[in-house]
């Protein structure tokens, strides 16, 4: 099923929605869509239930950044499989920066994690995702790594875990403590 | 009460966390909490040149790192609009599914000792450590062979290699009918998983799990069969499928699997002529042969631009699932038209498993918890990339 059979399928269930068909390398195997962010709900409802569609089967969630080349920022990138059919979709919705995109959990309670970790990694809110926090980063991790103007060889200790760090004064008077406490006499060693 | 499994447990597969509330022996609620092996491959990979990302996304899954790279290939080769010589898809089909073989295999003997039957992991591991044999021999690394490029392989395979496989698909058909004669109907292992950790294929599809979890709950959906890539349309092989969707089907799945596997690499054996390509002719990708580096101008300029600066990719998305041994994997990769990826993401089938873990144990008993993750086979490594 082509982007623009799968278009006409959706337009009667997800009316009002401007759906347009994008190019990709891969646009044999997987069609793209690029569906406008007010509508996503709608539109993985639809390509759920519509007869003839039924992507029962969630694959994956994921996110591209694309600052600073193009505004708005993000892609969110679905891929979604009907197992029975053998047919396959990708779904790509355009946020801009602290833009919200509706979770598809309700959809597909598979959705859950792979939201998280765009989140996680990306910044973007999903609404109505029940549970939405962290999940590959510690939890009090400062920024999300895989935006394109997160700094690369930052150096960062996570707060969860701080090894025992001395400055040089404190590690004397340590040292001078220790010496003076248990002097080490010289019959000690033969 | 409350446990706390994990991350150290010996039966997690690595570092996965369970908080588990238990009413006496029943789980009522589990939490799993994961990313304590995240290395951020993904990150990493944005700022290596298109070759350079193999090694790493072959440490993600890294029971079945060929499957990683043949994703990651398939995706470029699918924004270059290469296609590969026949030789090269019928030797990436043999080394895919001898992967899958060593994969299945540290399944079976982890899986088996964890349930307590020592014995499987001995005799499991002894037939495995033929395939890192087999590895070694092929690329000169045991675990993680970085040996399917961009274009076809990174050199033809070595003098004998192809002997060695037939000499260790001849022996382990019989090993494997030893290990179901240990395990099949031992009424222990019986006990153990039949009706354990059961899961409807509905569930299976809408919580993203495929493969042998979904194939095992009644499902026949398998991408080598639905979306065949590298001449897989033309092999004879039967997917394999159960009903119970319990630890047990999963078991007789993955032991069918195997066998089917045998079959399917017996046939790339034959397929598979001895000399010829092993990458795509297209100086753009494949270095030129070392005797025109030396005598001719254009291909020392090659040699050098390929080695320094890599090459470009056009710019575009694709995305090409393939079957991996715990389900579909597949590569997400963007370009922007430059010598380095835009992004690259992978589809990790672990993390699925590891989300919709509370479908499989709560309600059972915390025993059977070990029995269902074994039957998972989660790689912690691919779930936390």
């Amino acid at each position: 099923m082509s982007a623009a059979e799968l278009i006409a399928a959706l337009a009667a269930a997800v009316p009002g929605a401007a759906f347009e068909a994008l190019e990709s390398a891969d646009a044999d195997v997987t069609p793209v869509i690029l569906v406008p962010v007010e509508h996503l709900l709608a539109t993985a409802r639809a390509l759920r239930e519509t007869p003839g569609l039924e992507f029962h089967a969630f694959s994956d969630v994921t996110a591209v950044d694309f600052h600073p080349r193009r505004e708005p920022r993000f892609d969110v990138v679905y891929h979604l499989v009907s197992p029975h059919r053998r047919a396959r979709v990708r779904l790509k919705v355009r946020v801009a920066l602290d833009q919200p995109v509706p979770s598809v959990t309700a959809v597909w309670p598979g959705a859950g994690w792979t939201e998280r970790e765009v989140y996680d990694l990306f910044g973007i809110v999903f609404e109505g995702h029940g549970e939405l926090r962290r999940l590959l980063m510690p939890d009090d991790w400062d920024g999300h790594p895989l935006r394109k103007d997160y700094p690369v060889q930052l150096r960062k200790d996570a707060g969860t875990f701080m090894p025992l760090q001395v400055t040089e004064e404190e590690f004397r008077a340590n040292m001078e403590r220790d010496r003076t406490a248990r002097p080490r006499s010289k019959d000690a060693h033969g | 009460m409350t446990v706390n499994m994990g991350p150290q447990h010996p039966s997690t597969h690595g570092v996965l966390r369970l908080v588990l509330e238990l009413d006496g022996e029943t789980v009522v609620s589990v939490s799993p909490t994961i990313g304590f092996l995240h290395t951020g491959i993904e990150k990493t990979a944005e700022q290596k040149k298109w070759q350079q990302v193999i090694p790493l996304v072959e440490r993600m899954d890294y029971l079945g790192p060929q499957s990683n790279s043949l994703a990651f290939c398939l995706s470029a080769e699918r924004l270059l609009g290469l296609e590969v010589p026949q030789r090269v898809k019928d030797i990436r089909v043999l080394i895919a599914e001898l992967q899958r073989l060593s994969s299945h295999l540290v399944w079976f003997g982890t899986h088996t000792m964890e349930i307590g039957a020592i014995t499987g992991m001995l005799y499991a591991f002894r037939e495995r450590e033929i395939l890192m044999n087999l590895n070694e021999h092929l690329a000169g690394f045991r675990f993680f062979p970085s040996y399917i490029r961009v274009g076809g392989l990174r050199e033809d395979i070595p003098r004998g290699w192809l002997e060695a496989v037939r000499a260790f698909l001849d022996r382990l058909p019989g090993k494997l009918d030893e290990y179901e004669t240990l395990i099949t109907k031992n009424p222990i292992w019986l006990d153990r998983t039949r009706g354990v950790g059961v899961i409807s294929l509905e569930d299976c599809y809408q919580w993203g799990l495929y493969g042998p979890i979904a194939r095992a709950a009644g499902g026949d959906y398998d991408v080598r069969r639905a979306f065949p890539y590298m001449g897989y349309e033309t092999y004879d092989f039967d997917v394999i499928g159960a009903s119970n969707g319990d630890v047990y089907d999963r078991y007789l799945v993955r032991m069918a699997e195997m066998r089917e596997s045998v079959k399917i690499c017996r046939q790339a054996l034959e397929r598979i002529p001895p000399i010829g390509e092993w990458a795509v002719n297209d100086r753009r990708i494949t270095p030129p042969p070392k005797d025109e580096v030396y005598t001719e101008m254009e291909a020392l300029i090659q040699h050098f631009l390929i080695y320094s600066q890599g090459f470009t990719v056009p710019a575009g998305d694709a995305y090409v699932p393939v079957e991996g041994p715990r389900g579909e994997h597949g590569c997400y990769v963007v370009s922007d038209g430059s010598n380095r990826p835009w992004r690259v993401h992978m589809r990790s089938p672990g993390l699925m498993a590891c989300q919709a873990l509370h479908k499989f144990i709560v309600g059972g008993m915390i025993a059977d918890v070990i029995a269902v993750i074994g039957s998972l086979d989660v790689v912690m490594g691919d779930v936390d990339r």
